[in-house]
């Protein structure tokens, strides 16, 4: 059984997985349980400044999409941060930390764009004995019309002046959460980074409308009639995740900064594409939601055995891809590959070739008898039929082997990669030297 | 209960009332809302899919199941009744595991078909328990066509006919229009009154009249109605019984099981239905599945199929074959009966044991007997009458093309005519084809 522990910022886990501040953290009997499941640490969810509580909608504040058999993909919600007075939950926290020193114990927090209002809360927290504190810039629902949240992280320089108000009030390790709702993610890090902080985490949720009910046209969830956006999380934001990760990990200004990974992790696999693209650890909400604090337990088992299997530390996978992740410019040209379909294994539904027909290159043929086969002179291994195929591995790619002739060009494969910067065809190709 | 399975001869009651309802009801229950959405989900929307090839009247299936999956079972409907106007009948009785779920590719890949019967079902139950008929009449032509047989050839016909805005008579020599859907299918198959529910349905089309209790040869003539109508339709099915060729047909207890069948399906109390201790069904295809099945549900202590060749060569399908044993029906295969024995009343039958040499079947000069108080004939049926004038073939109704008999005016589908297998679905698609085809010839 692989080692799972994990050292974040210098906060110590018995492994990488956290609940994301989220309502799944947002009391002592919630966060207990979590910790008894196995998990991890948790993000408690955001605390505000002092005062009267936040006020929730009292109609339903999550919509979801599903798919197959009514399973969740994606979940948005209008939620607000916590609901409940600061002093109850700080109370809360220095207890839990109290009873689960080995768990990690970070604390979200969003109080309005001012000094004082940051300097106020940081002291009450780290009296608390917290491990360290998120800054929550992302939520993009409600709070962001008050001046927080997205309002927030969509701007660099906001990102970069709070965060360094934190680091300069506290001693707590200070993680900068990012929304999603911007155009390049690399901008708010490298603010997060200018600021001081010690870590990015992200994604947190992407703005949303889930639906719309097509008989009284109100947007989903409905509030009497009415609907505002929401945050999007679940499965079907993991892709989106995981390249701002991955940019976030190769980019020249926030490279080696610690990210905590989150997105739609909702098995083992998941996490561990999150660590491989660059995250220290991962955070996870919407799985948890939906299937309950247990899930925790096939994370634990399925990370281990896949580094026992591949004979890894933990540390091992952190980053192992991101050298990888590259622009597409520099992507090798000469590498030719054609499908092949596994004519054991075809079931002969035919959608490779519906796929490729109708909205592809035609290059997959169909006899009478219902023979799918590929036509390499007009293959151009666009992956579509692998993608479309319902049977696994029935459909691949296989690589030319160099000398081979490529029916579709008429050219020699060659083994000597060649990439868009020396493309003929590129304007601004460099010359090679004579 | 006076009677129990043990009780000896052919007597009703030998279970309970509440348990014979339950061994009557629906065999497959229909599908809820979700389950249609995961069963629909299953579908892989096949190019050219080879379900459709597979079906007789080749509904579309992966598009009618996508619209299930995209919660308009409605649409649905219309798509399965546009091919196949009897898509409610069908959903339940086609042999699905021998044609559309058999060439599912899902079969092929894990031994697991989308369930197309059932969704089928989902899909059409929900229009006709609206009472919504999704087509209606074109403007009148003031052709007129009789249709003869209210079973699922007549109906396809009588419905397309209608719709295209022919006037249409339609004869049946029963007392109740639908043919075998209403007389012929085992009765957990067709729950509820469903063949007549269905009838009632289809008539909504307007424009069809139908005269119950008018058989062909009897009632009616062909020429009489060359005469009267611009078009004739045949459809009437097999009114006739094979003979079984064995000594002692005669003794009391033997019965033919289309008989059987239709008492069971007329009955309002299935209680008062006799049924033998012993029961030995002769015959190997749906009808002898069906009258075995039924005979166990009813009560009977012991029910054989006797077939005399081999399980492979059995027109009903391995499904079928382990429903039936499923219920505690015992097949005897290579065996054919040589004589019913008893005084009077059935006592039992004497059974050789057979080989296949070539093409024929031959005794092996060993035998054995079954004891029997009741035996069910289910051995093939034949033309009750055969219309003057009509080139005959293979003891049915030659056709040409889309139901086209050899005299001119005159169009034949279903289990009459020849060509096709003898399936509820099989009989649609006759239908409807011929309707076509005379529509054509009546406005060309």
């Amino acid at each position: 059984m692989a080692d799972l522990s994990s050292d974040f910022l210098g906060i110590k886990s018995p492994n990488p997985f956290w609940l994301a501040s989220a309502p799944p953290t947002d009391k002592a009997y919630n966060v207990v349980r979590a910790f008894e499941a196995g998990w991890g640490g948790v993000v408690w969810k955001t605390l505000g400044e002092a005062g009267p509580p936040i006020v929730n909608v009292n109609g339903p504040r999550y919509g979801a999409i599903w798919g197959a058999d009514r399973r969740l993909l994606g979940l948005n919600n209008i939620e607000l941060i916590i609901d409940r007075t600061l002093e109850v939950n700080l109370r809360e926290i220095k207890q839990v930390k109290r009873d689960w020193p080995d768990r990690a114990m970070i604390v979200s927090l969003m109080v309005p764009c001012e000094e004082q209002a940051w300097k106020a809360i940081l002291p009450l927290v780290e009296e608390t004995g917290a491990d360290g504190i998120e800054l929550n810039f992302g939520c993009p629902h409600g709070m962001s019309e008050r001046g927080m949240g997205a309002a927030v992280g969509q701007v660099p320089e906001y990102i970069e002046m709070v965060a360094r108000w934190c680091k300069q009030n506290t001693r707590m390790p200070v993680i900068v959460k990012l929304t999603p709702n911007i155009t390049d993610i690399r901008y708010p890090a490298r603010a997060a980074k200018k600021g001081g902080a010690d870590a990015v985490s992200l994604i947190n949720t992407i703005s949303s409308i889930i639906g719309v009910d097509l008989d009284d046209f109100s947007p989903q969830p409905s509030i009497d009639g009415k609907g505002s956006h929401g945050g999007y999380c679940g499965p079907a934001v993991k892709p989106i995740a995981l390249n701002m990760v991955a940019e976030i990990a190769r980019d020249a200004e926030t490279r080696g900064m610690p990210i905590s990974g989150i997105g739609g992790v909702t098995t083992w696999r998941d996490a561990a594409e999150f660590l491989a693209l660059g995250a220290g650890n991962v955070q996870v909400c919407t799985a948890a939601m939906t299937y309950g604090f247990k899930i925790v337990q096939e994370m634990i088992s399925g990370l281990s055995q896949y580094l026992d299997h591949h004979d890894m530390a933990l540390s091992d996978l952190i980053g192992r891809a991101v050298p990888n992740v590259t622009d597409w410019q520099y992507l090798n040209l000469n590498y030719v590959t054609k499908a092949r379909i596994d004519q054991d294994a075809c079931i002969k539904c035919g959608r490779c070739y519906a796929a490729c027909e109708d909205t592809s290159h035609q290059a997959i043929s169909m006899s009478p008898e219902r023979v799918f086969e590929v036509m390499d002179d007009e293959c151009v291994a666009c992956n579509l039929c692998v993608n479309v195929c319902p049977v696994d591995n029935c459909i691949t790619m296989e690589r030319m082997p160099a000398g081979a002739v490529d029916p579709r060009t008429g050219s020699v494969v060659t083994d000597v990669p060649a990439d868009w910067t020396t493309h003929p065809n590129n304007p601004a190709a460099r010359t090679a030297a004579e | 209960m006076t009677n129990s399975p043990f009780t000896p001869g052919i007597v009703p009651a030998r279970l309970d009332g509440r348990v014979l309802q339950e061994n009557f009801a629906d065999l497959h229950a229909p599908l809820d809302a979700h389950e249609a959405l995961v069963a629909a989900d299953r579908c892989y929307f096949c190019h050219d899919a080879p379900c459709i090839t597979a079906c007789p009247t080749t509904i579309d299936i992966p598009l009618f199941i996508r619209q299930i999956a995209t919660g308009t079972p409605e649409a649905a409907a219309k798509t399965i009744f546009d091919q196949n106007i009897l898509g409610g009948m069908c959903a339940r009785v086609c042999p699905t595991e021998t044609l559309c779920e058999q060439a599912c590719v899902r079969e092929a890949a894990e031994g697991k078909p989308v369930e197309i019967g059932r969704l089928q079902r989902y899909a059409t139950d929900r229009v006709m328990a609206a009472g919504v008929h999704p087509f209606s009449r074109a403007p009148q032509t003031g052709k007129r066509v009789a249709v003869v047989g209210a079973g699922p050839a007549g109906l396809a016909c009588a419905h397309r006919l209608a719709m295209k805005g022919h006037e249409i008579d339609l004869f049946d020599a029963r007392p109740k229009g639908g043919g075998l859907n209403e007389y012929g299918i085992a009765t957990y198959k067709a729950t509820d009154g469903f063949a007549g529910a269905e009838l009632d349905w289809l008539m909504q089309i307007g424009g069809i009249t139908l005269h119950t209790g008018r058989a062909l040869g009897r009632d009616l003539s062909l020429d009489g109605l060359c005469a009267d109508y611009d078009a004739v339709f045949l459809g009437m099915g097999l009114g006739g019984v094979n003979a079984l060729r064995a000594a002692g047909e005669d003794r009391s207890g033997v019965l033919d099981a289309v008989d059987f069948i239709a008492d069971l399906r007329q009955a309002d109390d299935l209680a008062r239905l006799p049924v033998g201790r012993n029961v030995v069904v002769i015959g190997g295809g749906m009808t002898a599945i069906d009258a075995a099945v039924q005979s166990k549900l009813l009560g009977a202590e012991s029910v054989t199929v006797l077939y005399r060749r081999d399980r492979a060569a059995m027109p009903a399908s391995r499904y079928e074959q382990d429903l039936a044993a499923s219920k505690g029906v015992r097949f005897v295969f290579n065996a054919m009966p040589i004589a019913i024995l008893g005084n009077g009343a059935v006592t039992g039958v004497t059974v050789e044991y057979t080989r296949a040499e070539g093409k024929s079947l031959i005794g092996t000069g060993e035998t054995f007997d079954i004891p029997a108080d009741q035996i069910l004939k289910a051995i093939g049926q034949t033309l009750a009458t055969t219309p003057e004038e009509l080139n005959i073939t293979g003891g049915k109704i030659a056709v040409t093309g889309p139901g086209r008999t050899s005299r001119k005016g005159v169009w034949a589908g279903g289990d009459c005519a020849a060509g096709g297998e003898d399936l509820t679905v099989t009989a649609v698609a006759e239908g409807r084809d011929a309707a076509e085809d005379m529509h054509d010839r009546l406005m060309g």
